[in-house]
């Protein structure tokens, strides 16, 4: 059987979902068996590639660089998961929204000028610092998403039992408690 | 008096005059979800998450709230049904701001538990984000907007277990609230006794003892319990 290309993104989330991924212990040996993992933050590859088949998408949709690369993942993916509750439910990176327009320039305020200790300044530079979104999105908000593993962050079982579905070649079903949000 | 016979799911039951859809499908141990429904206060049918399907009739109907009539047949799980109770919830869940993973009552929610029961995996419209104030104004307990469901099973718990009468409900549609006297600070609302039956019976993060932190808060209703025990049936008599 060909190997399955894998990759990981992180978008706003706080790495958490990437945690609970290396919690997969042994299953991690197994995994690096049967898969290529082809872009990740724990791989060193500047591009996101073409003809993935299956994408883990940690993180709520909160600047410009998480929307592009989201569209571009979505083109070259055959499988999308939302993997944790940010991605879901966009969660606690969203809680800006309820500030509701002009959230992105209080945030930024209250972070780097009213809280700042030294050298209080917005952070701006063309090309390197994205801009923020107005609206912090959940990720199917944006592009069509195949398979949701809530949790904050999923424990290891339960990627496994999602992951390990999609390997060989069965639907994944999560039930009950392996839904819960939190 | 007098008895009726029906069936739900099927199944023969009798159920006394009066009773309702819930009670008789507790009887006859069919489970029918609800959220606003609480044991022991009058119900109002403000969930919509006990729907059920009644032979002959074109619209789906509460069971808090509907009466057993002679012959009725009833459906508590059918495609129909599921379909809708996943919207209910999906709504709920966007309407105000359930961040499960920084709440009080992770673990121990009822709107969350129903969630991952009825197989919810995401939330299929967009999420309101609304903006929404805690009251941490009261010595002993805190009210958090975000999570309200306007359930009102504090305000009836107030009004007609406490006798209080503390709790009101404000506003209409998106802008209905839970208020405290004539929309008071909680912590100056004279009429409160601080007796806790509004924290014990809220079934989601928005009610809370002060000084829990993430997923801390876990409810005691047998205390509810003790009291509607004792004054239906003049006993007094502890749960455990
Ligand atoms: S009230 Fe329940 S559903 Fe809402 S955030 Fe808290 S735990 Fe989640
Ligand atoms: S603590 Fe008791 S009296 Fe005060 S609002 Fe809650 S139920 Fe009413
Ligand atoms: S505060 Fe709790 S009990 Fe009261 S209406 Fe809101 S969710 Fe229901
Ligand atoms: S329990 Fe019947 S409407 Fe809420």
């Amino acid at each position: 059987m060909d190997r399955v290309r894998l990759a990981t993104v992180w978008f706003g989330g706080c790495s958490g979902c990437h945690m609970s991924f290396l919690d997969l212990d042994e299953f991690l040996i197994e995994l690096a068996a049967r898969v290529d993992l082809v872009y990740s933050p724990v791989v060193d590859m500047k591009e996101y590639p073409e003809k993935v088949d299956v994408c883990l998408i940690e993180g709520a949709i909160c600047n410009q660089d998480n929307l592009d690369l989201l569209h571009k993942v979505r083109a070259r993916t055959k499988v999308l998961v939302s993997f944790g509750d940010c991605a879901v439910t966009a969660n606690v990176p969203a809680i800006r929204n309820q500030l509701g327009a002009g959230n992105t320039e209080n945030v930024l305020q209250r972070a780097y000028i009213d809280n700042a200790q030294n050298n209080p300044c917005l952070p701006k530079c063309e090309g390197i610092v994205p801009a923020l979104l107005p609206r912090v999105m959940p990720v199917h908000e944006v592009v069509r998403v195949e398979y949701f593993l809530p949790g904050c962050p999923p424990p290891a079982s339960n990627i496994k039992a999602l992951v390990g579905a999609l390997l060989s070649g069965a639907t994944p079903k999560l039930e009950g408690m392996q839904l819960k949000f939190g | 008096m007098a008895a009726k016979t029906l069936t739900i799911n099927g199944l023969q039951i009798s159920a006394e005059e009066g009773a309702t859809i819930l009670q008789a499908a507790d009887e006859a141990n069919v489970k029918i979800p609800t959220l606003c429904h609480l044991d022991g206060v009058y119900d109002v049918g403000a969930c919509r998450l006990c729907l059920v399907e009644v032979a002959g009739v074109p619209k789906l109907l509460p069971a808090c709230t509907t009466k057993v009539v002679e012959g009725m047949e009833v459906k508590t799980d059918t495609e129909r049904l599921r379909k809708y109770r996943r919207m209910t919830l999906e709504l709920l869940l966007a309407e105000r701001n359930h961040v499960c993973a920084v709440c009080v009552a992770n673990g121990h929610c009822e709107l969350q538990a129903f969630a991952w029961s009825l197989g919810i995996d995401h939330v299929r419209y967009d999420y309101c984000f609304p903006k929404w104030s805690v009251d941490n104004t009261h010595r002993l307990f805190g009210m958090d907007h975000n999570r309200c469901i306007l359930c009102t099973r504090c305000v009836r718990v107030c009004w007609h277990i406490e006798g209080a009468g503390t709790k009101n409900v404000s506003g209409r549609g998106g802008h209905a609230r839970i208020i405290s006297d004539l929309n008071q600070p909680w912590g100056e609302a004279d009429s409160c006794t601080s007796c806790g039956k509004c924290v014990q019976a809220c079934p989601t993060g928005a009610l809370f003892h002060k000084g829990s932190t993430v997923a801390e808060m876990e409810r005691d209703r047998s205390k509810l319990e003790f009291i509607v025990t004792a004054r239906e049936k003049k006993q007094w008599i502890a749960s455990d």
